[in-house]
């Protein structure tokens, strides 16, 4: 991406392929400091296979992730999956209670989540303090997603790569949780990589966008390059001709 | 009993193939090699034993220690091969079993230093931990596998490969050692232990036979929760990489 802005997270010739099978296909690109880039592109286009990489579940079999000016391995990976923080996709739970779940970051450092700020957290992502104490199997996909989110916010990371975090929420769950990104984003200059399928999202709430299609990166830079795309492919993937 | 009323029991592998037979079990085939194999192996050990009994050296006991090992290795190891150097994790975990037991038998005197005692309870444990392995090695693949969305939840908010895994090594240690601990409980009450029941046919006194049956309870008990827990500690580390990373499992080795 050409931006004249400050990038927090640097690929260059990025690949990872599982067997013969090329996942990610030499990727060179930046993200601002600071900022919201949307991530869209088909199913399939290793747009979470991404995410794995830079939260470093994963690691490339080629090229180099730099983040903030220092090469990914040059970390201790527990810091930096704490800095780089990921909500997935699944929304993956473990057994027991909200609580439970939301404490987890803190529970893995030997610490516990004090119960106001675990309210605190579950208002701030529109689910009600009655919720800290269910077993987290009575709750619906959307809260799920939720709490998920919420959790992902313990850690206070730097950079906050969201999966789909709002795939099966109703319209108002999503507008609650798009302001609550867009005020952590400005209240503490967090960074924001959004992955979603919906391109009016994508193009609402981005600064920036990134369309990735079979593994490559297609087009980058402000987020209204979704309305007037210069790639062919691309044209056609913001008609709906895809998907 | 002689080798005549030894044939003679054979009519027992006879009712079982007759009844394979005309039910269509499909067993017959499976029935034969078992008897074959069984009385094959038994013999052999038999003779065997006799030998080192007579030898009075304590190098045959430690080669009969080796070769139990040896095979219950080749036994459990199968089902273990998703998980890197699975060979060398059963053998230390067989070793250690089979030291610990022996050395507090022998160290506080409860059994005499001789093949009589050594090989026999050798076998036991060896035979227990073989079959604990392969209990543990079971179920911690598949909790493994089915929890994989899990591990990688707890990696990615910054926890440790131990912390990832910690659910299942622990469900696993638990689900194997269970069915010792829960057979001990009724144990007596519903079937007589193997070894105390040959005591006892063989005209052993029937207190003297439940005291040793006890012992042996207590080791295996030892047994099981040492193979459980050493194996698993010595199992889950293979799981990661250096960075913290799910290494993919491998079906085959
Ligand atoms: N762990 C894995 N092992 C092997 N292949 C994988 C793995 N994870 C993903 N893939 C493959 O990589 C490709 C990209 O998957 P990825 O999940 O990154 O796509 P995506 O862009 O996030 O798709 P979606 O929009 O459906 O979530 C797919 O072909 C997928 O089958
Ligand atoms: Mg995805």
């Amino acid at each position: 991406m050409t931006t004249a802005e400050q990038p927090i997270i640097q690929l260059k010739n990025v690949t990872f392929s599982d067997g013969d099978l090329t996942i990610i296909n030499d990727i060179t690109g930046s993200f601002p400091e600071g900022r919201i880039t949307t991530l869209v592109g088909p199913s399939g286009a290793g747009k979470t296979t991404l995410f794995r990489l830079l939260n470093r579940l994963i690691s490339p079999d080629t090229g180099e992730i730099v983040i903030k000016g220092k090469r990914i391995e040059e970390y201790n990976p527990i810091e930096l999956r704490r800095k780089v923080g990921l909500a997935l996709q699944s929304a993956t739970m473990i057994n027991g209670t909200v609580f439970k779940n939301l404490s987890l970051p803190l529970t893995l450092q030997g610490e516990e989540l004090p119960e106001e700020e675990a309210n605190e957290l579950l208002e701030d992502v529109a689910l009600g303090k009655d919720f800290l104490h269910r077993n987290i199997k009575d709750l619906s996909g959307g809260q799920k997603q939720k709490v998920s989110i919420a959790r992902t916010l313990v850690n206070k990371p730097k950079v906050l790569l969201l999966d789909e975090i709002t795939s099966s929420l109703d319209r108002v769950s999503q507008q609650d949780i798009e302001e609550l990104i867009q005020k952590i984003n400005q209240k503490y200059g967090t960074t924001i990589i959004w992955i979603t399928h919906n391109l009016e999202q994508a193009l609402s709430i981005g600064d920036y966008t990134w369309v990735m299609m079979a593994g490559e990166l297609i087009e980058s830079g402000e987020s209204n390059l979704l309305n007037e795309p210069k790639d062919e492919r691309v044209k056609r993937f913001v008609r709906g001709d895809m998907e | 009993m002689s080798y005549l009323t030894l044939a003679l029991s054979l009519v027992f592998v006879l009712i079982p193939i007759i009844l394979s037979k005309t039910l269509n079990l499909g067993l017959e085939k499976d029935t034969v090699i078992a008897t074959v194999r069984s009385i094959i192996q038994l013999l052999v050990v038999g003779y065997v034993l006799q030998f080192v009994f007579d030898a009075e050296n304590f190098i045959y006991i430690i080669l009969m220690v080796i070769l139990m090992i040896f095979a219950a290795t080749q036994n459990a190891r199968k089902k273990g091969v998703s998980i890197k150097g699975i060979t060398w994790k059963l053998i230390t975990t067989y070793i250690v079993v089979e030291v610990l037991t022996q050395g507090i038998l022998l160290g506080f005197g409860i059994t005499p230093a001789t093949a009589q005692y050594i090989i026999p309870i050798s076998g036991m444990m060896i035979g227990n931990s073989m079959v604990l392995s392969i209990l543990f090695l079971n179920r911690f693949t598949a909790e493994v596998e089915s929890n994989q969305d899990k591990t990688e939840l707890i990696l990615s908010l910054g926890g440790t490969p131990k912390q990832a895994i910690h659910k299942q090594l622990i469900t696993s240690i638990q689900a194997s050692t269970i069915p010792t601990i829960e057979s001990q409980k009724t144990i007596g009450l519903v079937q007589l232990p193997g070894m105390m029941s040959g005591q006892i046919i063989a005209g052993a006194d029937p207190v003297q036979a439940v005291q040793f049956q006890l012992l042996i309870l207590f080791l295996l008990l030892t047994a099981a929760v040492v193979t459980s827990v050493l194996l698993g500690f010595l199992s889950y580390p293979t799981l990661f990489n250096d960075k913290m990373q799910m290494v993919k499992i491998v079906e085959d080795e």
